[in-house]
């Protein structure tokens, strides 16, 4: 099932490229058909996931590559506990949307959603794998489609932003890679599940070093200070979907990794670098909503906000407890729920008023009731109001935290306070305050595709929101293993 | 038949009938060339001639898979020669099919460039089976001197007569190197033999050390020339900037892949013995070769440079399971050789295509081809990848069973390097890829189609370059099997 899953897409993507010139307006319907089938197959994953049961579910496995003599091979190998199916679930949801508003694309198109399905078999398959290679080339692989999604359907400084995105990501993962082979070395195989029951105790050199040369490409990737930096320019200038991608689901590999990998495999070395990850996470959280607070970029103020918010997913590591962690792997589903909607509602705002300066624009919520509204139920959620998803990850988030790190939990308390400042405040400038003679043409959201995008992520929202234990169960089991190894150790 | 110290020597003659074969279509194909105004014959009877003339080679030198045998002492016929007679013959083919519209067009004689391909592969192949020093040398010199010629072929072009003349010269001290390089090894271990000086410096140089590591290192600068290594590559990006197309893709497959099977076959045989005395000296080129030509590669606006820059730099990475030498790496050094080969030659048949069509070789030339011929953006773009090392192509496979070896091996800071020099690497294929895919075409912006030939050699080399990517075990097993006779 979880292979079907991942190469649903890819396959997707193929027939699309494939499709005849003349028919490429074709595409978006494929795309779409493709991606929601994709989502039918999560949705499936996620309700069949038996929460009870120990280990990983619905693996797929088979020998890949073998040497004769050599005794060395890499095998293909799928399956997923309860934070992957969740991230899994996530995925599916996401790029749905995404297809829905890329709606109106007209340049290029059906290299676009090609590149779109790719994209979601590839960070599918991070989500998915138990070897590390495997992982490794799918991280790998969702590079290239990125890469051309932001530098031909971007805007402004695009190709500056898509190749600032590539090498900060290829930085990383060279030494992922090179970490990756002394821990397969050391322990001699590459299987995931076989190194978090065993993890290797000594390697070529010490395990610290490879403990960071994996943890660089995750930080990189969630992002965090001061490795940041790529992400405000990729955001900002990537088109709509791809923003919401972005911050939706490939921020979330990094986190993953951290939970999948780093923790279990090396539990010692996170223990004993656990105040340093705390520190980094508060950091991020307060140096993210401070200069959140300065942006006067709609999209840029978005993108900042996550460095921000992902920050409290390492706080949540850093507490290396059970709670702590869930609190970490909600945060990434709620993360991913609420900012891929804010960037939906940023690209709307921008299909219309063809501007991004918040000083421009005053009173649209006159202009566009639905638009404004549903901006303000993501600017809520993002700062934690109860009743909505946010509020359910960040106070499970410092429940974990508080003891273990209290002077990080309460910056990162702090950084909530600062969060509600430069939601509101840019929710004030943008939708409130009079309406002006320049934006009295605005239309509403009205097509179809526009509102089911909205509907579905809203309704996810509030239903995580009000009924946590649709998600929390389920990711509770899948963290409790790896709250147990990191815990112990 | 007994030599002259009582050895006894069998002369099968048709151990050697694949090269023999080859040999002969060369004649026939210059004779063919000489008379044709009076035979009528057309053009394309020459690349049709060589052709089946090489897909004969390779199908009768299937018929000695599994055996080990020698001829007269100086050739041996093991899985390792069976091996790289099939690549070498099916690289010399490829580059025929790919290239005979180009060779039509740009080429001022060309009997002699089809005769010279084919004997460049025969000294290709010698060069993987000799058992003499000797042998091994005057095969280095057989495809040497093929190639010498080869690269001043190009008509209209004052670049490919300076080009071959560089190459010659250069290449001729780097020969005469070697020769003294090796008659220095042949005063230490008293044989010209593989067999005789691996016994001969296992039992101890007796005193002889310095001559030992001088004679080694020159062996190992003169065939380092031979491969553009770093220090020895100066010549590299002129010659292949000013060579014909065909004969750069095939300076950079076979003749690449040559030295490196010889270095292979001499460094896990005869010299094997003195590992302490030239193992530091191929862990400094490799790391020179790896890092200058990946940096260098990054400044170049020509097609034919960049990738000239390119393959320097997979030298050091192949150089690098030379230091690490061991049946692991000696398998992964086969199967990265057979995965560069096929993404490079894809990467230049689409060149080839492309500038048959365009004329041009700047990388600024390639600006929109995603729109005029996407079938070709995608054979460059996945050859890039391939070569760059991304995953679920060719390049990545085996250049990560390659770095495992290494790592394996007691090499991890080699392997490291390796790892951050091939992410470098994508960085400069990216530049061609972008020019491909971000920007419109620059004037003409109607699609074009490939001809027949050129859709045929790289559909096959992208499913090559495809497959290899995702599963690679046959190819490794077969470079295992080919391996496994080398370490006895």
């Amino acid at each position: 099932m979880l292979t079907v899953f991942l190469f649903l897409p890819a396959a997707g993507a193929l027939m699309v490229a494939l499709l005849p010139r003349e028919r490429s307006h074709e595409a978006k319907w494929v795309a779409l058909a493709f991606s929601a089938l994709a989502f039918l197959t999560s949705i499936a994953v996620f309700l069949r996931f038996d929460r009870d049961a120990v280990g990983y579910q619905f693996v797929d496995r088979f020998e890949w590559i073998r040497a004769g003599t050599a005794g060395f091979s890499i095998q293909y190998v799928v399956g997923v506990d309860g934070l992957s199916a969740a991230l899994v679930l996530l995925l599916g949801l996401l790029t749905v949307v995404s297809v829905l508003i890329s709606w109106n694309i007209e340049a290029r198109t059906k290299e676009y959603f090609a590149y779109l399905l790719l994209l979601e078999t590839a960070v599918a398959g991070v989500f998915v794998s138990l070897d590390l290679i495997q992982f490794f080339l799918f991280w790998e692989l969702e590079l290239v489609p990125m890469y051309l999604l932001i530098s031909i359907w971007g805007s402004g400084r695009k190709e500056y932003s898509a190749m600032k995105f590539l090498l900060y990501t290829l930085a990383g993962s060279a030494f992922m890679l090179v970490g990756f082979l002394m821990l397969g070395f050391a322990a001699g195989t590459f299987d995931i599940a076989a190194l978090t029951a065993q993890p290797p105790t000594e390697a070529l050199v010490p395990l610290s070093l490879i403990f960071w040369a994996i943890m660089l490409a995750f930080l990189v990737k969630l992002p965090v200070f001061p490795v940041h930096t790529w992400l405000p320019d990729a955001h900002t200038d990537a088109p709509t979907a791809v923003s919401v991608m972005l911050a939706g689901v490939l921020l979330k590999m990094g986190g993953y990794g951290i939970l999948r990998i780093a923790l279990p495999i090396l539990p010692n070395e996170a223990r004993d670098f656990r105040v340093a990850l705390a520190a980094l996470a508060a950091v991020s959280v307060i140096y993210g909503a401070i200069v959140t607070l300065q942006q006067k970029d709609l999209k840029r103020l978005i993108a900042y906000s996550s460095v921000s918010h992902m920050g409290y997913v390492l706080l949540g590591v850093s507490a290396m407890g059970a709670l702590g962690l869930s609190g970490a792997a909600l945060q990434m589903f709620t993360h991913g729920a609420i900012t891929g909607l804010l960037f939906v509602m940023v690209g709307l705002v921008y299909d219309r008023t063809h501007t991004r300066e918040i000083s421009e624009m005053s009173g649209l919520i006159h202009r566009m009731p639905l638009i404004g509204t549903v901006m303000l139920v993501a600017g809520l959620a993002s700062l934690g109001l109860p009743g909505m998803a946010g509020f359910v990850a960040e106070l499970t988030t410092f429940l974990g935290t508080l003891e273990a790190h209290p002077a990080a939990t309460i910056a990162g308390i702090f950084g909530v306070v600062l969060s509600a400042g430069y939601i509101l405040w840019m929710v004030e400038r943008v939708f409130h305050g009079p309406p002006t003679e320049r934006w009295a043409g605005l239309t509403d959201a009205t097509a179809w595709w526009e509102r089911t995008a909205m509907a579905a992520l809203v309704l996810v929202i509030l239903a995580v929101g009000i009924y946590p234990a649709l998600l929390t169960e389920t990711i509770a089991a899948g963290v409790a293993p790896i709250a147990q190894i990191v815990g112990a150790a | 038949m007994r030599d002259i110290l009582g050895h006894s020597l069998n002369f099968q003659y048709e151990l050697l009938l694949p090269e023999i074969i080859i040999a002969i279509t060369a004649t026939l194909v210059v004779g063919a060339d000489a008379f044709r105004n009076e035979l009528r014959l057309g053009r394309r009877i020459l690349p049709w001639l060589s052709v089946i003339g090489l897909v004969a080679a390779l199908v009768v030198s299937l018929l000695w898979i599994d055996t080990q045998r020698n001829f007269a002492r100086l050739i041996t016929i093991d899985n390792y020669t069976t091996f790289f007679r099939v690549l070498f013959t099916a690289t010399a083919i490829v580059v025929i099919v790919g290239s005979h519209e180009y060779v039509e067009r740009h080429i001022g004689h060309i009997g002699e460039f089809y005769a010279l391909i084919l004997l460049s592969t025969v000294g290709a192949i010698y060069m993987a089976a000799a058992r003499d020093l000797l042998t091994a040398y005057v095969a280095i010199e057989v495809l040497s001197f093929s190639l010498y010629v080869a690269v001043s072929l190009a008509r209209n072009d004052p670049r490919s007569g300076e080009a071959a003349l560089k190459y010659t010269l250069l290449g001729g001290v780097a020969s005469a190197m070697l020769l003294y390089g090796l008659s220095l090894l042949y005063g230490v271990a008293g044989s010209t033999q593989y067999t005789e000086i691996s016994g001969a410096l296992a039992a101890g140089t007796g005193g002889m050390t310095l001559p030992l590591i001088l004679g080694l290192v020159l062996i190992v600068a003169g065939l380092g020339f031979k491969a553009s290594a770093v220090p020895f590559h100066m010549y590299t990006p002129d010659a292949y900037e000013g060579a014909p197309l065909p004969i750069t893709a095939y300076i950079s497959a076979t003749s690449k892949a040559a030295v490196l099977a010889l270095f292979l076959r001499w460094f896990s045989g005869p010299l094997l013995p003195a590992l302490p005395d030239w193992q530091w000296m191929v862990a400094l080129i490799a790391v020179l070769t790896m890092g200058l030509g990946n940096l260098v590669a990054l400044q170049q606006r020509n097609i034919k440079r960049l990738l000239a820059y390119s393959s320097i730099g997979q030298v050091g990475y192949m150089l690098m399971a030379i230091t690490t030498v061991s049946v692991v790496s000696a398998s992964a050094l086969l199967l990265h050789i057979g995965g560069y080969l096929v993404t490079n030659l894809a990467v230049f048949m689409a060149v080839i295509a492309f500038y048959n069509r365009t004329g041009t070789e700047e990388i600024s030339g390639f600006r929109g081809l995603a729109q005029t011929n996407p079938y070709l953006a995608l054979v460059i773009t996945a050859g890039m990848f391939s070569l760059g090392g991304m995953p679920l192509l060719a390049g990545f496979l085996t250049k990560f069973i390659l770095f495992t070896a290494a790592a394996d091996g007691g090499f991890l800071w080699l392997a490291t390097f390796a790892v951050i020099m091939s992410t470098v690497s994508l960085y400069y294929y990216l530049q061609v890829i972008k020019q491909m895919y971000l920007y419109q075409p620059d004037g003409d912006a109607r699609r074009w189609r490939l001809s027949p030939t050129g859709y045929l050699t790289t559909a096959v080399l992208l499913a090559g370059t495809v497959v290899l990517g995702v599963y690679a075990t046959p190819l490794y097993t077969l470079a295992d099997r080919a391996t496994r006779v080398l370490f006895v």
